[in-house]
């Protein structure tokens, strides 16, 4: 335990160097870019003193470290509010989205899982799959306005876009959602599939329990250590996720945050979002990692 | 001629009108102000744009332009990311723990945020596109390749060339690299599929190929502000997009059960 997490740090150290190497990725002079032409050199001058631009990279990322330890994520050159406080603003409604889309992918993809296990090779197993299959083959940006078209501008019974209804979170969320249930769809079935040709399965039928009680309670219950691994990892596609869906349906969350911050060339507040990101991102994995060791006995016992 | 292969023949459908689309000129930039929006009529298969461009000839330079990019983006990272893979577990130590720590952060940054990020620095257009899919794309040939070859370096076969004193190069290429192949096609499949969408996601976001030329991403983004008087738009669009994922992701099945690959 101690291990995995004196190992985040190096990622975590990388990390940082990498979204600081961002800023220097651009072409050119960042700050021309990001003032435009048409910016007095005064302006210009400025801006480079403030993100510290006049001075040697290792200096820069000294002092980027620095900040970053202290919470200080620079301020936007487009609103001048500091990062940290933008971000806190956004991150409630990205929370929002990310956890509903997590739950509607457990409610569709672990029931549909089970039953093409329970099901191999017949109808609902092969409904699943074809399910999974095109699910998985459409994009953020083609689920969302398909889903806007049907459900909001045809049907009418939730709103297009927008924050202001309580309902509104529901077809991003959706959007986000089907694509992981259908990953894990596809890992419950396997998972399942492998768990219940084990012995302690035929004891639980032999001893006469109901077989709601072999498949929940016996054979779930193994199996759903794999799955949580699964669905760790692809938190990340979820958090990726965001940036297209939040932007398809006007949600105001970090994804947005970020495409307007490149739209703007606001490069600070990408570099900030980029990074919180994939904190977030690390700090999900590792917690995936330890609740694995605490719900598995053969792990915990192993290690 | 089976529906069994519907896969290849999809995907060969779309890498044929690619080829065809960059020989022959259709004019994908084409105006036609009388016709803008216009559904689809005789001569005219898939209807026009918001800007009276006709859709199908967009849709097959879309693909040329998508098509172009994962075969440029997969050539690159395959190469770099299974040369970095066969030197970290080939020769392990220092080598090995520093390029999976890199490896480590890379896969650190979720999906294509990074891939994103880096496109927005880097500024639109091909090139860009390609290099900030590149920058993010080798890390799962790297860690494929790491694994097999830590793996293979046990194999008698390997053994038996090391101690007849085969050059490293040698043992990478002609003992190593061909049991590779397999594994590393289907990942590169995959990736293919992921590819396809990271491209189309870019251009979504206007990061990619700029107006007026056509991309399937910044097509799906104008047929989306049209889509309640124009549905026709987003959904040529958006269908193309998909057969094309679903027939590269189907193939990868296919292979990895034709293989008999694992994990």
């Amino acid at each position: 335990m101690m291990m995995r997490l004196l190992g985040v740090v190096p990622v975590v150290l990388g990390v940082v160097l990498l979204t600081f190497l961002l800023v220097h990725a651009v072409p050119g002079d960042p700050v021309e870019v990001m003032l435009g032409e048409s910016a007095s050199s005064a302006d210009r001058m400025q801006l480079r003193a403030d993100l510290g631009l006049d001075q040697p990279i290792y200096v820069q990322f000294g002092v980027y470290l620095n900040k970053l330890a202290h919470g200080d994520l620079g301020v936007s050159i487009h609103s001048k509010k500091p990062i940290v406080d933008l971000l806190a603003e956004r991150l409630p409604a990205t929370a929002k989205l990310a956890l509903l889309a997590l739950s509607f992918a457990i409610l569709i993809g672990l029931p549909l899982g089970i039953v093409a296990a329970l099901k191999v090779s017949q109808w609902p197993d092969k409904l699943a799959n074809l399910l999974s299959l095109s699910i998985s083959a459409m994009p953020h940006f083609w689920m969302g306005p398909m889903l806007m078209m049907i459900f909001a501008l045809w049907l009418g019974l939730l709103p297009v876009s927008g924050m202001e209804s309580g309902t509104a979170v529901i077809l991003p969320a959706l959007t986000l959602g089907f694509g992981l249930a259908a990953i894990l769809t596809r890992m419950t079935r396997a998972s399942m599939l492998e768990v219940l040709h084990e012995d302690f399965i035929r004891t639980a039928r032999a001893k006469g329990l109901t077989e709601r009680a072999v498949i929940l309670r016996h054979a779930l219950r193994a199996a759903l250590l794999p799955i949580v691994t699964v669905l760790g990892l692809q938190m990340g596609s979820l958090l990726a996720g965001t940036v297209i869906t939040e932007t398809v349906f006007s949600w105001d969350g970090i994804g947005r945050l970020l495409v307007e911050s490149i739209e703007k060339r606001d490069y600070p507040v990408t570099q900030a979002c980029v990074l919180v990101v994939a904190l977030i991102y690390v700090m999900v994995n590792l917690a995936t990692d330890i609740i694995y060791t605490k719900i598995d006995p053969r792990v915990r016992f192993a290690s | 001629m089976s529906l069994k292969y519907w896969s290849v023949w999809v995907l060969a459908l779309w890498v044929l009108a690619a080829i065809v689309a960059s020989l022959v000129d259709f004019q994908p930039n084409q105006i036609h102000l009388d016709l803008i929006l216009a559904k689809h009529s005789f001569g005219h298969l898939l209807g026009f744009d918001d800007l009276g461009r006709e859709i199908l000839p967009r849709l097959l330079a879309g693909a040329q332009v998508s098509l172009l990019v994962v075969a440029l983006v997969t050539i690159i990272t395959a190469s770099v990311g299974i040369m970095l893979g066969m030197v970290s577990g080939y020769y392990g130590g220092w080598v090995d723990r520093t390029l999976m720590q890199i490896t480590d952060v890379f896969l650190a940054f979720p999906g294509i945020l990074l891939a994103i990020a880096f496109a927005a620095v880097l500024g639109a257009g091909l090139s860009n596109l390609i290099l900030a899919l590149c920058i993010t794309s080798w890390v799962s040939y790297a860690r494929l390749t790491r694994a097999q070859v830590l793996s293979l370096r046990q194999r008698q076969h390997v053994m038996a060339a090391e101690s007849l004193g085969a050059s490293t190069l040698r043992i990478m290429l002609k003992h190593m690299l061909p049991l590779l192949a397999a594994p590393l096609m289907v990942e590169a499949t995959y990736s293919m599929a992921g590819l396809v969408i990271a491209e189309a996601s870019l251009s979504f976001l206007g990061l990619g190929i700029q107006a007026p030329n056509a991309s399937w991403g910044a097509m799906l983004r104008d047929g989306v502000r049209y889509m309640l008087i124009a549905p026709h738009y987003v959904l040529a669009v958006g269908l193309s997009l998909m057969t094309l994922v679903l027939a590269v992701n189907v193939l990868g099945d296919r292979l990895r059960d034709y293989l008999d690959i694992h994990g």
